[in-house]
């Protein structure tokens, strides 16, 4: 059997973590590439359902990262996200969906290395978590019949 | 005659008021809201414990609204669901009447903002027992647990969208549900589509959900949806010290933030 | 054809539901869950809610369910590819322990969607459907089939007809050839009964509370008397209860689902009660505000569709008045239609 390859999505800032992430690449240090980074303007912008689309979609992790605190670039865009993570998670929490999976995190325009650590450290414990059936089930994809059972 | 009714005739006659809302007889043991606008239609109003619904949505109904000057007959939850209506400016300080009726059936008028915030701030306006022991007992399952558990009572759901229509404050014009570039939530009613949904609405509804319980009232297929929004008032209580619903002039939680907000999980 | 009638005993009920799965035909019925009572695929008669006076919905969704896949398609360099639904893939089903209000809720379901184009998708199922109605030996004050044209008793619609005449046994009214079929299946299980057996003694007594004609020909005349629908509908909140819940509700919604590669296109419940149901592109609505919304489920029910199917739009079951969440009473809204002097 193949080795479960874990599908993470990274929700980015434009202006700390998506820099943080060129900073990881120019610097040459080698990390996991099952990581789809997506740039967003800010933290402030990520919607709580852009991430449940991502699940929705096939994503067994989600990462999640911006500026850390006091250094957003609209002064306050990381913060109405913290708070927006800290509901949201109580509430994937309480409708049953695996809060492990998606992992929030600071990155700077200068931690090219935390970047890698943040990504290899999620692509491991989703390796680890294994896919997500449960939301698999539910996802998109399960509306079409299996290939080759359409009936052409 | 009862107080109410008498109360409710002078403020029409004297034109305090140009409609009120209050409750009357329902089909079998049924109650229901009722529009009083003049003598006549103000004999049948009643009060009793069965009068539970909250009648608060019904200030932004557009054809209510277009009744005049309102009144209305409110309990604890529409009080509140006043106040954080007003909150979020959709009601103005002296535009709605309000009547609440004490335990005890004697009536209280309330006028203004402040006083209704004075009398919140003496009155018990927690969740019942019950759904407390509920959320416990969810809260203390494994989280797979806990996705059976809804993923069962989401089958149910054939969106009609009772809760939304119930709902106080799912008032927006355009909800996210019907907004179709980008298509938000599946229209479907499938397991994704009910998923989806009803998280939307639980996240909209946090920190200004004032739990009156008419979504899982409304609910025809008898979903206990009142506990996704209900599970969130302590958290968010802790965290930020934030309640829907007791204040006229308060801030909407996720819509500020404190620099020292405190959380665990960011790395 | 000729209504056969046969005994069939209690106890032989479970023998009746396994004879149905061993033949290979998932067998619908009444399932009590909770509070709510939905009709779903049973495997054994001790699923079944017998006793329970009416699902909470309707059993239109045997032919018409909430969420239906009616194509497929691939996005492909070269365009796009279409594998249809073949409505001759569905399976041969039966429905059991419906009410008579739920059986002859086909008859208006079939004048919709026989209308042209017909409906495949819909007159499929329903053909491929066998429907085992039990008749209502109670009924409560939502109930007013008696007014609509229906009855406790009413055989419209069903295939089959199962009324309790004792503790023991069952009369069974054979009504369709498509009934007949089935019964040969379990022939075993019946004895032939007393030709003089009294049906309605053991029916609910359901009282008619207004004449049917009189209510069709106001409603009809009513269309811009916006003083009656405004007083009907203050309380109404606009959500789909009633429209869901509705054994003769059939408006429906075209979706699509897909991803970069494939795609689905469902056909999905809709209400008129919704302000989206009519809103137009340019952000105009003709149905502006929730009057206008209820007096389109009226009129559809009570003039339209008289009008243009020569079917009343209801069965007097009342489910939408018990799922309303404001206690919209559709019998006493119609009631009042039908006292009214001046139209």
């Amino acid at each position: 059997m193949q080795e479960f390859e874990p599908k993470i999505v990274a929700f980015v800032c434009n202006w700390c973590t998506y820099a943080g992430a060129d900073l990881t690449g120019t610097s040459r240090i080698k990390y996991s590439a099952n990581v789809k980074i997506i740039r967003f303007p800010c933290t402030g912008r990520i919607d709580f359902m852009i991430l449940m689309k991502a699940f929705e979609n096939g994503a067994d992790g989600i990462i999640v990262s911006g500026c850390h605190p006091n250094d957003c670039h609209y002064s306050t865009g990381n913060f109405h996200a913290r708070r927006r993570w800290i509901v949201f998670r109580n509430l994937l929490n309480f409708s049953g969906i695996d809060t492990e999976r998606i992992q929030f995190s600071w990155v700077s325009a200068a931690e090219g290395f935390k970047w890698a650590d943040v990504v290899n450290n999620t692509v491991k414990k989703i390796r680890e978590i294994g896919p997500y059936e449960n939301y698999n089930k539910i996802a998109v994809s399960t509306l079409f019949k299996e290939e080759g059972a359409t009936n052409e | 005659m009862s107080d109410l009714i008498k109360k409710v005739t002078a403020l029409l006659n004297d034109k305090t008021i140009n409609a009120f809302i209050g409750y009357e007889k329902g089909s079998a043991d049924r109650i229901r809201a009722t529009f009083i606008r003049n003598e006549d239609q103000a004999q049948k109003l009643i009060l009793n414990a069965s009068c539970t619904q909250n009648l608060a949505g019904y200030l932004l109904k557009h054809e209510v609204k277009k009744l005049g000057k309102l009144g209305i007959l409110a309990n604890v939850a529409a009080l509140r669901s006043i106040m954080q209506l007003a909150s979020e400016f959709q009601i103005k300080d002296g535009e709605v009447y309000v009547l609440f009726a004490n335990a005890d059936g004697s009536l209280t008028e309330f006028t203004d903002f402040k006083s209704i915030e004075a009398f919140l701030e003496t009155t018990d306006t927690g969740i019942k027992s019950e759904e407390q022991e509920m959320i416990a007992k969810l809260e203390a399952m494994t989280v797979n647990e806990r996705w059976l558990f809804w993923n069962k009572e989401f089958e149910k759901c054939i969106k009609c969208y009772a809760c939304r229509a119930a709902c106080p404050m799912c008032y927006c014009h355009r909800c996210t549900t019907d907004v179709n570039q980008p298509q938000w939530i599946p229209v479907a009613s499938h397991e994704l589509g009910n998923l989806d949904y009803h998280l939307m609405r639980a996240m909209h509804l946090a920190g200004r959900c004032v739990n009156c319980g008419e979504c899982a009232t409304a609910c025809p297929m008898d979903i206990p949806l009142n506990l996704l929004t209900y599970q969130l008032i302590s958290p968010i209580k802790a965290t930020f010290g934030a309640t829907a619903g007791m204040k006229a002039d308060a801030v909407y939680a996720l819509s500020t933030y404190k620099p020292d907000d405190k959380e665990n999980f960011i790395i | 054809m000729e209504k056969q009638l046969k005994i069939l005993k209690y106890s032989d009920l479970s023998k009746l539901i396994e004879k149905f799965r061993s033949q290979g035909f998932p067998v619908l019925a009444p399932v009590r869950k909770g509070k709510v009572v939905e009709i779903e695929q049973v495997q054994s008669l001790d699923e079944i809610a017998l006793d329970v006076l009416l699902s909470t919905q309707s059993a239109k969704k045997a032919a018409f369910p909430k969420v239906e896949k009616v194509l497929e398609y691939t996005l492909e360099k070269s365009g796009t590819k279409q594998f249809p639904v073949d409505p001759a893939d569905y399976k041969e089903t039966i429905l059991f322990g419906v009410r008579p209000c739920d059986a002859s809720g086909f008859k208006s379901l079939d004048a919709i969607f026989g209308e042209e184009p017909k409906d495949q998708f819909y007159l499929e199922k329903k053909e491929k459907s066998t429907i085992i109605s039990f008749s209502c030996p109670v009924s409560d004050e939502y109930c007013f089939c008696t007014s609509v044209g229906g009855g406790p008793g009413n055989t419209a619609g069903s295939d089959l007809q199962f009324t309790g005449i004792s503790k023991d046994e069952i009369l069974v009214e054979i009504l369709t050839e498509k009934g007949e079929k089935l019964a040969a299946t379990f022939a075993d299980l019946l004895t032939d009964a007393a030709k003089d057996i009294d049906k309605s003694k053991f029916l609910a007594d359901v009282k008619v509370v207004f004449d049917v004609d009189g209510v069709v020909e106001k409603t009809t005349a009513s269309f811009n008397n916006s003083a009656l629908w405004l007083e009907q509908s203050l309380r109404c909140i606009g959500c789909g209860a009633c429209a869901f819940v509705c054994p003769t509700c059939a408006c429906f919604d075209f979706q699509d689902e897909q991803n970069t590669k494939k795609g689905v296109r469902l056909r999905l419940w809709d209400s008129c009660g919704f302000s989206l149901f009519t809103l137009h592109t340019s952000g105009h609505n003709p149905r502006e505000v929730q009057s206008q919304r209820w007096r389109q489920r009226i009129m559809h029910k009570f003039a339209y569709m008289p009008e243009q199917l020569h079917v009343v739009g209801c069965e007097g079951c009342g489910r939408c008045s018990r799922a309303c969440p404001v206690d919209m009473n559709i019998k006493e809204h119609l009631t009042a239609i039908g006292e009214m002097v001046k139209v």
